[in-house]
Parts: structure tokens; C-alpha cells; sequence
């Protein structure tokens, strides 16, 4: 038998992936299924705050908004920005315990499931949750009559789109994370200005001409944009880029996670 | 896949280097492993036997060297290898949240295999673990024991042909630990083959049939555990705690008993002299009476074959959290 010498490099990294990945998705459902009241409630009541806070309280001084009330004018961004929240909670803390505290990656590679299996399996549940805590939203608001358009029926496209991001995102940042405090950072520097400038609570166009640009390379302006346009019947001119810079995120941020967990565990 | 039914190595290691940092920690190590067997890697903390074990089971790149495991390279076939492996890694890593027959179920699945179909194993598992009566209960309610128990009844689920256990009874209180070796001795009567890892020299006398002396990455020894007892340091041992000028006494009683010794080594204030002769050694002691607290003649154990080696003891004593 010849001598191997083994040299993991970025250029020759060949993902190892088959169907074993819906495994691994299976036992994060199984687990949830012990505590999904409490997470489904916490997820739920955050955006029903801001909902009533802005959207009624603060909305009634603000005139309308493209043609639509203050209130009608949020609520899909709200819808959009849960996704966001769900997804980036379970693949930065969740995943996080999951790996370093209960060492089921380190349990679950010694079976023929291979590591990138589990992340993607990870990342899927990321966008499971997504979509299924965004439905429930999406729900809500078509019976408080916010829904105005059939089209809305194609919102959980953009949610299992956004979950996939997040959960990608998060996933690079936990493969990378020495403790649970650098996840701080996380959601005060990434995602809360995301949240803040993606157009949820005015339109972009008010920012100056660079923090319109900057908002193209935030994945939650596109989400909005197109929760929005689904929600309201009135797809905006550029839809179709907002589709097609959300997926072009999903290609993009596909091998980080897989890559630095690797360099992370197999050591 | 190409196992190779009559090949009588599972593992064959040679030559096998772990770098980290440019710091070898497993540096070149060469051992065969036979099938049916339990075979002992026997060495101190940060000897090199977890990165060792790791590279069997592909979680650790090999440095350099070359690594086989049931036919397959190590390196490169490690998801083939894996098939048919069972793991029970030093951490405990089963899942809290679940209940114990969830865990066996969710392992299952790892392994392709479909619960439903297996149940009768995985129930034949858990009975032979003494699990049964904890079927549903959640993992986070079971004791330290229980706990390994359940780990090591997962690494069984796909019957593996090499079942590694890293310092299986590490953390565990004596109690339970001799529950677990007499449970892996059930294990070993089933002629699967066993890796094992441990610093505690009772259990690798107890349960292995062969084994390596590891230290600092390298082999210092390899044998059955009492052939190597019978080289080193022959049966017995006399202990002597001197209570002044070991070294001169240490001098003094090795010339003077020569025909009587294998050897000796002092630390501190203890001088353990080898023997085969221990009674005429002790009678023929008493004329030179050296000072002593005390004098204990007993017989030898790997613990005085690493001492002799590597002038350290292997485990403090036998008391852990
Ligand atoms: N991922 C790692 N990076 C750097 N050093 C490591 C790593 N893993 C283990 N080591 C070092 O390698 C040596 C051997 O460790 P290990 O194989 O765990 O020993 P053992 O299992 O015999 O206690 C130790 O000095 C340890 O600190
Ligand atoms: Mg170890």
C-alpha cells in the first residue's frame, strides 16, 4: 500500500454529502418535539410586539407608506425579520450546544454520517424552523386581515430561501465561535443593523445613495422586498434580483460552513 | 467492500506520526491488532492514545505514515470504516434530551439501519447493558455509569467487527467500574474485537489479551500483560519505604542481593526491588535490617513494568471525580 499524505486545502475540498443529512434533520425534529411550545411562543411574541408597538401605536402618526398603511407596510417586514430571528437563534446557540456542549457532532461522525452531513442537517433545521415559525405569522396576519394578496401563498419560498441564509451565516459564525459570548456580537453587529436599515420600518430609498447599495448585500433587504410584494400583490420592478441575489447567497455560503466546521472538528 | 474475510489483521498500523503544531504527539507508532482480540493502548494522559484511536476511526488526518482498518485506508475510506465501527469516545456525547431507547433509535438511523426493524436487538442491547428498567427515561437523569453503559450499547448497534473504547471507565467511581469491566468481559466472550484505551493498569490487565506501553507518542513496550510482567520485573516485588539515604541503601542491597533480583528503581524514598525469590529475599533481608517505615512484598504488576520503563507512575492513585 502506498504512502497517503493527506493536506486538507480549500481548493481540493470535495464535499461529502448524500441523503444522511435528512437523518440528522430528523433528530433535531425529534428533539424539538420535547420543547416546541416554549420556543414557537418566544419566536411568536417579539414581532406581535412590534407589530402592535409600531405598527398601531407609532403607525397612526405616520402617513402611508407606498400606498399602504404603517401597519400593512411592516408587517411583512416583521414576517421577513422572524425568519431571520428563528433561524439565527438555532444555528448560533442551538447548533452551538449541539457542538460544544453535548458533542453530538463529535458523537454522530463516528457513525457513517459524515461531518458535512451533519452541518447541512443543522441548516436545514434552520430553514425548517424559518418556514414553519414564519407560516404561523404569515397566518396570523391573513386573519388580522394584513394578508392582501393570493400571492402570499408563495411567502414560504422566501422563508425556506432566508432560513437557508441565516442558517448558513450562523453556521459559519458557530464553526468559528471559541464560547457562547462572541455570539453577542453576532446579532449586535450583523443582524440588528440588518434588521434596522433592510427597509422594515421605511423604505431604503430615504437612506443616502451607499446604504442603498449596502442594503443589496444584506440578505434581509431582499427577504422583505419580496415577503412584501407577495403580502401586498404589488411585486416590486426588481423582484426577480431579489430572488436571484437570494440564491445567489445560498450558492455562495454553501461551502464556508461545511469548510471551517471541518477545520474546526477534524483535526 | 474489500475486508478481506481470512485477513486476520483489523488494524495495521505503521510507521504512524500525528503532528499538531509541528509537535509530534504520536510519533511513529507501528501495531497490528488481530481479529477477535482485545487489544490495549496503556499509557498516561496526553500519551498520544485518544489521537491514536481517532486516526482509526478518521477524525484525525494521519501526519504521515501509514494506517489500515479492516482492509481499508484509514485516511481516505474512513466513511467505509466507519460502517463497521462502533465509538465510544472519552466524552460522554449521547444526546441529554432524548430518553435512552430514543438514543438507541436515533444511533440506528446514523447507521442506516431502521429501528423498527432492529428493535429486538436494541432491546437484546440495552438487557445486556443492564438498561432495560431505563428504557424511557431521559438520558439526562441517568448516573456516570449508566451513562457509559448506554454509549457503549449504542457502539454495538451495527455489530461492529472493531469496537473502540476510549478510557471506557475514566470518571467513574470504582463501584461502577468494576460493573462495566465485568460487563465488557460479556462483551469479549462474543469474540468481537476490541481497541481499548485506558490508563488504569487493572483494567488493561483485566480485559487485554495484548497490549502497547504508550508514552509521549511513542511504544515503549508491546506484549500480552503478563508476558511483560514476567520480562520486566519478574512476579514480585519488594517495596521498601527507607527512611534515610535511599540511594546508599539502594546501592548497598542491589550488590548484595544481586542473584536474587530483576532489577530495582527508587522514587522518593521507596526502593521496589524485582524478584522471583521474594520470601528468601525478605529472610535474607533481615541480617542487613535496613531502616524502614515499612516493607511490603507483593506481586508485580504493569503498574512496576511502566515504572521500570519510564520512571513514573502510570495513575495516581485510583480515585477520580
Ligand atoms: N487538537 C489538538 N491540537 C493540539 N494538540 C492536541 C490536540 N489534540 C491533542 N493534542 C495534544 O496531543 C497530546 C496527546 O493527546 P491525546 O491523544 O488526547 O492523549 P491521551 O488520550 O493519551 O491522553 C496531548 O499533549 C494533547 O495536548
Ligand atoms: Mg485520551
Amino acid at each position: 500500500m502506498s504512502r497517503h499524505k493527506i493536506k486538507s486545502s480549500p481548493l481540493l475540498f470535495r464535499p461529502e454529502i448524500s441523503s444522511r443529512f435528512l437523518v440528522v434533520l430528523q433528530r433535531n425534529l425529534l428533539v424539538y418535539t420535547k420543547y416546541w411550545r416554549s420556543s414557537m411562543m418566544f419566536n411568536f411574541v417579539e414581532p406581535m410586539l412590534y407589530l402592535a408597538a409600531l405598527g398601531v401605536g407609532l403607525g397612526a402618526y405616520i402617513p402611508r407608506i407606498e400606498g399602504m398603511s404603517y401597519l400593512e407596510f411592516i408587517a411583512p417586514g416583521l414576517l421577513a425579520s422572524s425568519t431571520m430571528w428563528a433561524t439565527s437563534f438555532e444555528c448560533t446557540y442551538g447548533s452551538f450546544i449541539r457542538l460544544q456542549v453535548q458533542k453530538s457532532y463529535h458523537a454522530i461522525i463516528t457513525t457513517p454520517v459524515s461531518l458535512d452531513e451533519v452541518v447541512l442537517g443543522d441548516i436545514a433545521f434552520g430553514a425548517f424552523k424559518s418556514i414553519l415559525y414564519g407560516s404561523v405569522i404569515l397566518l396570523v396576519f391573513l386573519l388580522l386581515g394584513l394578508v392582501s394578496s393570493p400571492l402570499a401563498l408563495f411567502v414560504p419560498l422566501v422563508m425556506l430561501l432566508s432560513g437557508l441564509v441565516f442558517a448558513q451565516l450562523s453556521m459559519i459564525w458557530t464553526s468559528l465561535a471559541p464560547n457562547f459570548e462572541i455570539f453577542a456580537y453576532y446579532f449586535t453587529l450583523l443582524l440588528t443593523p440588518m434588521f434596522l436599515f433592510s427597509g422594515i420600518f421605511f423604505p431604503v430609498e430615504t437612506l443616502p445613495l451607499m446604504a442603498r447599495y449596502l442594503a443589496w448585500l444584506m440578505p434581509l433587504f431582499h427577504t422583505v422586498q419580496l415577503c412584501r410584494g407577495l403580502v401586498s400583490g404589488q411585486l416590486p420592478a426588481g423582484f426577480i434580483f431579489n430572488l436571484l441575489a437570494l440564491l445567489l447567497f445560498v450558492l455562495v455560503l454553501f461551502l464556508p460552513p461545511l469548510l471551517l466546521m471541518r477545520r474546526r472538528l477534524i483535526q | 467492500m474489500q475486508e478481506g474475510p481470512v485477513s486476520r489483521e483489523i488494524i495495521v498500523a505503521r510507521d504512524l506520526v500525528k503532528h499538531y503544531n509541528g509537535r509530534a504527539v504520536v510519533d511513529g507508532i507501528s501495531f497490528q491488532v488481530y481479529r477477535g482480540e482485545c487489544f490495549g493502548l496503556l499509557g498516561p494522559n496526553g500519551a498520544g492514545k485518544t489521537t491514536t484511536v481517532k486516526m482509526v476511526y478518521g477524525l484525525s488526518p494521519i501526519s504521515a505514515g501509514e494506517l489500515t482498518v479492516l482492509g481499508l485506508h484509514a485516511g481516505s475510506q474512513s466513511r467505509e470504516i466507519r460502517k463497521h465501527l462502533g465509538v465510544v469516545s472519552q466524552d460522554n456525547n449521547l444526546d441529554p434530551d432524548l430518553t435512552v431507547w430514543e438514543n438507541m433509535e436515533m444511533f440506528a438511523r446514523y447507521y442506516g439501519l431502521r429501528p423498527a426493524h432492529i428493535a429486538a436487538r436494541l432491546r437484546q442491547l440495552l438487557d445486556l447493558m443492564d438498561l432495560s428498567s431505563a428504557a424511557h427515561a431521559r438520558v439526562e437523569t441517568l448516573s456516570g455509569g449508566m451513562k457509559r453503559r448506554l454509549a457503549i450499547a449504542r457502539s454495538l448497534i451495527n455489530n461492529p467487527q472493531l469496537l473502540i473504547l476510549d478510557e471506557p471507565t475514566t470518571g467513574l467511581d470504582p463501584q461502577a467500574r468494576h460493573l462495566l469491566w465485568q460487563q465488557l468481559r460479556e462483551i469479549k466472550e462474543q469474540k468481537i474485537t476490541i481497541l481499548l484505551t485506558t490508563h488504569y493498569l487493572e483494567e488493561a490487565t483485566k480485559l487485554c489479551d495484548r497490549l502497547v506501553i504508550m508514552d509521549r507518542g511513542r511504544i515503549l513496550e508491546e506484549g500480552e500483560p503478563s508476558a511483560l510482567v514476567a520480562k520486566h520485573v519478574g512476579p514480585q516485588v519488594l517495596e521498601l519505604g527507607l527512611k534515610e539515604d535511599p540511594p546508599a541503601w539502594q546501592e548497598a542491597l542491589t550488590g548484595r542481593f544481586a542473584h536474587l533480583l530483576k532489577g530495582s528503581w527508587l522514587l522518593g524514598d521507596t526502593l521496589y526491588l524485582y524478584t522471583d525469590g521474594g520470601n528468601r529475599l525478605l529472610q535474607e533481608l533481615q541480617e542487613l535490617a535496613p531502616p524502614c517505615h515499612y516493607h511490603l512484598l507483593r506481586a508485580a504488576t504493569l503498574e512496576d513494568v511502566f515504572l521500570k520503563l519510564t520512571g513514573k507512575e502510570l495513575a495516581p492513585a485510583d480515585v477520580e471525580a
